[in-house]
């Protein structure tokens, strides 16, 4: 009976093992493919290819510097916009809303993360664009034009659209997930805060400190759909290899760039070119996610988990 | 909360009381500024979409280039294979993987897992795609639902993954001493105690990430609409036809689960 009992238990941990396996399998074919696919790429143009901002096909020049850049800044500004706003949501929907409110406008929420990015893109460049040219972006321009982040000209299309449009798409993300997180911290949390004497605002804090590690979690789940979201951004970032300063300039993604030419690139070096730049995008995903675990082990004291707690 | 209540027994409003208030007013301007665009989008989704929709946009093929009309039976169609495919490799996987980091999850190999997991879901869909170019289109020798299947369930699989290893973390280890206590072995404790008490969650979070891979076949609705007008209009209703689709089962799907978990 005993002996039985511990196989069945062998087995059954061995399946579950070999799913959790699979997922490292899966990653290591999809950094064998594009590290082959690079080969050419990067043999020919070295580590220069990081710092070039050319980007010619006729005379085969690559450099990835602009699209590096690109991603990074429409990213962070993305997030900038989002966590905030939120994190600030998720609090309401699962603190201060009636809980009937919260779990119908959550749902909601979560139904809208089913749209599909393109139709953000598409949102994007008809709506919102022309709302940014016409309105937004004359009157920055006019009245804090002397920074250089908002001097040029309203195009509509550009940094400042895609960094909207991608703080939109992936505010689902964090608030329903930063919801579900704080609605399964103890009550007893709050409780504990508000018998001490804590105002409602520092009982949620109080709540939200155990949720943290959680709510780090969406954010870089956020963070990963910004750096890669491809449809989108490629339809209202206005795709072109120079380096601005201003947010009203159009730029281009390192997805964006593979999105708008790899059915257009014709040669093995292009085509290597852009499988290069999908790996160092891949590159930067990896260093972008080890900074968040350090971050996310830091911020709990060595915790794992804000489950693990409760 | 008893915000009234607490501010008479402080006896004065403080400053901390202020700062309260002012905590919770931005909360709600958050929620009502995090709502609007997303209300805006399906205003216009719906304004644009809904005047192209009809029985004829689901059943007919496309319409060559020009001519009016014309349906995108082959598109929906495609759509429904793919995401099939991709929820049939992904969910049993990734949630296995889940369970597995939840439950017996603290060596070196999970550590591994998680943060490969962490990683996937920073992959961007085109590197995925890519990696799927050649990794199975190639070695089949042409373009397959297959191919497009595995792509979709490597999308979907860290997302499932994460969200199932919290959910499953969430049951209240309680559970699992008193299954234990009565005897129960510990896969037993596992699949008949621990997965169905977060059957619900698990569920939520797999239609999250069956939802974000569906978007990823919206493409397809928009191939082939070059001439503006025509684009335009069958783009929107695409899209429409694209987010009830999803949004349907989803909600049915969430819908039918809380009534099972419930009982």
């Amino acid at each position: 009976m005993k002996a039985a009992r511990i196989t069945a238990d062998g087995l059954y941990r061995a399946a579950l093992g070999g799913a959790a396996a699979l997922v490292f399998v899966v990653v290591a074919l999809i950094v064998f493919e594009a590290a082959r696919g690079s080969g050419l790429s990067i043999r020919t143009f070295g580590l220069g290819f990081l710092t070039s901002t050319a980007w010619d096909p006729v005379s085969e020049k690559f450099g990835a510097l602009p699209y590096i850049y690109g991603t990074v800044v429409s990213s962070a500004l993305a997030l900038l916009l989002a966590v905030p706003l939120g994190i600030g949501s998720a609090v309401y929907l699962a603190e201060i809303a009636p809980r009937r409110v919260g779990a119908i406008v959550s749902f909601v929420i979560e139904l809208l993360a089913a749209i599909p990015s393109i139709v953000y893109g598409v949102w994007g460049f008809f709506v919102l664009a022309p709302w940014l040219r016409t309105a937004i972006e004359p009157w920055l321009i006019a009245h804090v034009g002397f920074v250089p982040l908002f001097r040029g000209y309203p195009f509509g299309i550009g940094m400042l659209n895609a960094a909207i449009v991608l703080s939109i798409m992936v505010v689902p993300t964090i608030v329903s997930i930063s919801r579900e997180v704080l609605l399964s911290t103890p009550r007893s949390l709050r409780e504990a805060a508000l018998a001490l004497g804590a105002t409602p605002a520092e009982a949620i804090g109080v709540a939200l400190d155990a949720a943290r590690p959680g709510i780090l979690g969406a954010v870089i789940l956020a963070l990963g759909r910004a750096l890669g979201e491809t449809m989108a951004v490629t339809m209202v970032i206005g795709n072109t290899n120079r380096i601005s300063a201003s947010l009203l300039d159009p730029a281009a993604t390192m997805a964006s760039i593979i999105a708008n030419e790899f059915t257009e690139a014709t040669t093995p070096l292009y085509i290597s070119s852009l499988i290069e730049i999908a790996l160092v995008l891949f590159a930067i995903t990896i260093v972008v996610n080890g900074a968040a675990r350090v971050l996310v082990y830091w911020a709990t004291g060595g915790r794992r988990s804000a489950a693990a707690l409760a | 909360m008893s915000r009234p209540a607490l501010t008479r027994a402080a006896g004065h409003i403080n400053r901390r009381a202020i700062w309260s208030r002012i905590v919770i007013a931005a909360c709600y301007g958050a929620g009502a500024i995090v709502v609007l665009p997303l209300a805006l989008i399906v205003w216009h989704l719906l304004a644009k979409g809904l005047p192209a929709l009809s029985l004829s946009f689901f059943l007919d093929m496309p319409k060559p280039v020009g001519e009016p009309g014309g349906g995108m039976a082959n598109a929906i169609v495609g759509t429904l294979i793919l995401v099939g495919l991709g929820t049939l490799f992904a969910v049993p996987v990734g949630v296995g993987a889940g369970v597995y980091l939840a439950e017996f999850g603290r060596g070196r190999f999970s550590s591994l897992v998680r943060y490969t997991a962490d990683l996937l879901s920073g992959v961007p869909s085109i590197v995925v795609g890519v990696a799927a170019y050649g990794l199975v289109v190639l070695p089949m020798g042409g373009f397959s639902a297959l191919a497009g299947g595995v792509a979709l369930g490597i999308l979907m699989l860290p997302t499932i993954i994460r969200s199932t290893e919290e959910m499953v973390r969430l049951v209240p280890q309680s559970y699992r001493e008193a299954a234990l206590a009565l005897g129960a072995p510990r896969w037993k404790v596992t699949q008949q105690v621990v997965i169905p008490a977060a059957r619900a969650g698990i569920v939520t979070a797999s239609m999250l990430a069956v939802a974000r891979a569906a978007g990823e076949t919206a493409p397809l609705l928009f191939y082939g609409r070059t001439p503006y007008d025509d684009w335009n209009r069958q783009a929107w209703t695409g899209a429409l036809v694209l987010v009830m689709m999803v949004t349907g089962i989803s909600a049915v799907l969430r819908l039918t689960v809380r009534r099972v978990a419930q009982r």
